[in-house]
């Protein structure tokens, strides 16, 4: 694969990674997202439904830790899980673990990782974890690594050592059992950065980092790639993404969605200092909830404008019902404008760069994050 | 005892079936509903979209599978959101995004079923709300009236439902005041031209009970009737018989919807003895925990013996889930926590149905229903002559013989 820079203005890096897959035709653009899938499909949807999706990213997520436990099934499949879970035009890049899910941590060894299942933990030495990674057939793979120095707060300048020496030793035995397969040699192994500079031409992909203020962020500070569980964590809590990320409106369009905005700016101090539930306290201000009262009525789409499937076939008033009386259809139609809506800010974050308008999205942005 | 039917506010209901094709052997029947949201090809099997969805399908995904109506509960919307809301939304079609046709019952047996402490009386039926702790009556009047509101094509009227497995004078009162309430059904539609209201035959296990139900209603020129008080507890060979007796003293030109009834067998041999409409819960429920309907009967895929078969469910199966995925992979996937599994499960299963009920359709059609009716019953359990006793007698009596 060959990394192809456009331009870098101010640290952001706009181009395209050329060269992709197994065929070596497939082609993406960073700054960039992959679609996060849960046990090899993205979560809620089928195959129709997320083929609804405008705009979903050349390469899937799929995550060790949901696929481990079927490595024996897939040794046997020997087609690559691709072809198994039903996506094998997509780009595959398995992480190690699900950003969503935290994994416990003082389970990493000098000779194993560990990744938590349904099933309970999956302790993987390199050699297990190699096999796992030939059955998979990923086109890109995260190496086992020691990853926990980024979990805990109070880190001792000697676990940091320790992490770092134990990731390069992990890195350093995958390569040498990737020198002895031809299967395995079709795959790219990711490695893991734990500090230190990094190269120019070298792909940089940041693991557990999805909210839109934070990937700008990340992206002034050079990466390319990016995970797209937020949309998801979005869904889970039955709510929907408004924010806006049109930084060139019209200018009618602009005062309608600045007193928009307003509102449900102050909407939403008001519901955090009502509501104590665990999941409520994490709503971002990037966001509705569509389970309050309000919506009960509101005829409207969850976002004027948006061509998503939700938008142009149902309302607020239908998801706030849906929500309401615990129907699964809830989560099928927040996915689809969730993903759709979070697609579409990446698009816009090439667009900005392209036309030196970066300023003016991270403005628009800031001024939506609570 | 029965009333006699209200005169001055009926008007001669519409003709809404054609008849395409008649079995010459059994009383099955082909034919096309024609109703406000479209044509219907008869036989048919309605899915049971209860709460405005069809659980975890678009309204899209249903429509590429070809269903062309569905069902709705009153009982439920009438709580949530509440016809008010619905009717603001442009009826329950306006509301859920649904194209095509909409069945909805009356509310009458969910009133029986899911409400612990309901009473019946002649006004009607008064329960407390599960969700707001509110007192309500649902009587005739009211249950038109929020179907009225809901604006589906066919809508049913409120019956006294009493289950099959009741017996004695529990079942008289109840059959004599469903043509009661049938009566005041239809004084109370306001929209005849829009909404099909049908009756509901009721008699429960007793011949003369259901015979004079069936009398006394058919003197109603409603566009439908169905028959209900079944698909309960009652025996099977118990369930044919009412089910024959229906059909035989129903009207011809007029649609048959057999409410409740879904397994595979149970649909065939109902066909043969007449029966054009039926309503269940059944595959999307099954689809849910993880089973899929084949020819053969049905496969719980959450079980271990489906981890490593890379095959779909059925090779004949035309459905999305069916060209795309294996047995295996929607194992694992039902082990996981993403919902998509169930949804895969859910549209593979209404797809059996719909494809059966096509595939009954083209061999009456055809003229050779009653070879498909054993070659179905062969796939099913094995050899023609191992199908239950109960089938085998009901499709004897309407001159289908298995062996």
């Amino acid at each position: 694969m060959k990394l192809s820079l456009t331009k870098v203005v101010n640290g952001c890096r706009l181009g395209k990674i050329k060269n992709l897959g197994k065929t070596g035709d497939h082609t993406m653009d960073i700054p960039g997202c992959l679609l996060y899938t849960k046990t090899g499909s993205a979560p809620h949807l089928t195959h129709h439904t997320l083929h609804n999706i405008h705009g979903v990213p050349a390469m899937a997520q799929l995550t060790l830790s949901s696929l481990a436990e079927h490595h024996e099934v897939l040794t046997e499949y020997k087609e690559g899980v691709g072809k198994f879970i039903g996506m094998p035009e997509s780009l595959l890049y398995c992480s190690l673990h699900d950003p969503v899910s935290p994994c416990p941590a003082g389970y990493v060894t000098n000779k194993s990782v560990s990744v938590w299942s349904v099933a309970g933990r999956v302790e993987m030495t390199v050699s297990k974890f190699m096999a796992i990674q030939k059955a998979l057939q990923p086109d890109w793979f995260q190496c086992l690594s020691d990853g926990e120095v980024s979990c805990k707060e109070a880190t001792s300048i000697k676990r940091v050592r320790k992490s770092v020496d134990r990731s390069l030793l992990f890195l350093d035995n995958c390569l040498r059992l990737q020198e002895e397969s031809e299967v395995l040699q079709k795959s790219v192994i990711i490695g893991v950065i734990e500090g230190g500079d990094v190269m120019e031409e070298r792909l940089r992909l940041i693991s557990g980092v999805s909210r839109p203020d934070e990937v700008l962020e990340c992206i002034e500070r050079g990466v390319d790639l990016f995970e797209s569980f937020f949309p998801y964590q979005v869904t889970e809590r039955g709510c929907a993404l408004t924010f806006s990320f049109d930084y060139q409106p019209n200018p009618e369009e602009t005062l309608l969605q600045q007193n928009g905005t307003q509102e449900e700016i102050k909407c939403m101090d008001q519901i955090k200092k009502i509501e104590t539930t665990g999941c409520n306290q994490e709503i971002t201000s990037f966001e509705i909830n569509l389970k309050e009262k309000k919506y009960q009525e509101d005829f409207n789409p969850l976002v004027r404008g948006c061509s998503c499937y939700c938008c142009k076939n149902h309302t607020r008033a239908y998801i706030h019902h849906l929500l309401v009386t615990n129907e699964l259809l809830a989560g099928v139609l927040l996915m689809m404008h969730n993903f759709e809506h979070y697609f579409g800010f990446f698009h816009y974050i090439r667009e900005a760069l392209k036309s030196d308008k970066l300023a003016q999205l991270k403005e628009l942005i800031h001024r939506q994050a609570s | 005892m029965a009333g006699a039917a209200t005169q001055a506010s009926l008007e001669s209901a519409p003709r809404i079936m054609r008849l395409v094709a008649e079995c010459s052997r059994s009383r099955a029947r082909a034919g096309e509903l024609w109703l406000p949201h479209g044509t219907v090809a008869t036989p048919v099997f309605m899915p049971v979209g209860t709460q405005a969805t069809m659980k975890g399908i678009t309204t899209e995904q249903l429509d590429a599978l070809g269903c062309r109506i569905c069902l709705g509960n009153t009982y439920h919307l009438g709580l949530r959101p509440g016809p008010e809301l619905i009717q603001k939304a442009n009826g329950l079609h306006g509301f859920m995004n649904w194209p095509h046709n909409l069945l909805t019952d009356s509310g009458g047996f969910q009133m029986v079923s899911l409400v612990s402490l309901s009473e019946v009386t002649e006004e009607g039926v008064r329960f407390r709300s599960p969700y707001d702790g509110n007192e309500t009556l649902l009587s005739p009047e009211k249950s038109v009236q929020i179907q009225n509101a809901l604006g589906s094509d066919i809508i049913m009227q409120l019956d006294d439902v009493v289950s099959s497995t009741v017996t004695g004078p529990r079942v008289e009162e109840a059959m004599y005041r469903s043509i009661r309430w049938l009566d005041r059904c239809i004084a109370a539609h306001q929209r005849p031209d829009k909404q099909n209201l049908f009756a509901i035959i009721q008699g429960g296990l007793d011949a003369d009970l259901r015979a004079t139900c069936l009398e006394e209603m058919t003197k109603r020129d409603v566009p439908g009737f169905a028959i209900g008080g079944l698909s309960g507890g009652e025996s099977k060979s118990q369930f044919w018989r009412m089910v024959a007796l229906s059909t035989s003293r129903l009207p011809k030109d007029k649609p048959r919807y057999l409410m409740g009834v879904g397994y595979a067998t149970d649909l065939v041999v109902c066909v043969a003895l007449g029966c054009d409409m039926f309503d269940c819960v059944f595959p999307t429920r099954t689809a849910r925990f993880g089973s899929a309907l084949v020819p053969t009967g049905n496969l719980q895929l959450r079980k271990k013996v489906f981890e490593k078969d890379f095959g779909p469910i059925d090779p004949e199966c035309t459905c999305p889930t069916c060209q795309k995925h294996s047995r295996a992979f929607l194992h694992a996937l039902l082990h996981s926590d993403n919902t998509a599994a169930l949804h895969h499960l859910t549209v593979h299963n209404i797809a059996y149905q719909l494809q059966l009920m096509s595939a009954v359709r083209t061999s009456i059609v055809e003229k050779r229903f009653p070879g498909f009716v054993r070659d179905f019953m062969g796939a099913m359990y094995g050899d023609p002559t191992l199908c239950p006793t109960w089938a085998t007698d009901a499709l004897a009596s309407v001159g289908i013989t298995l062996g």
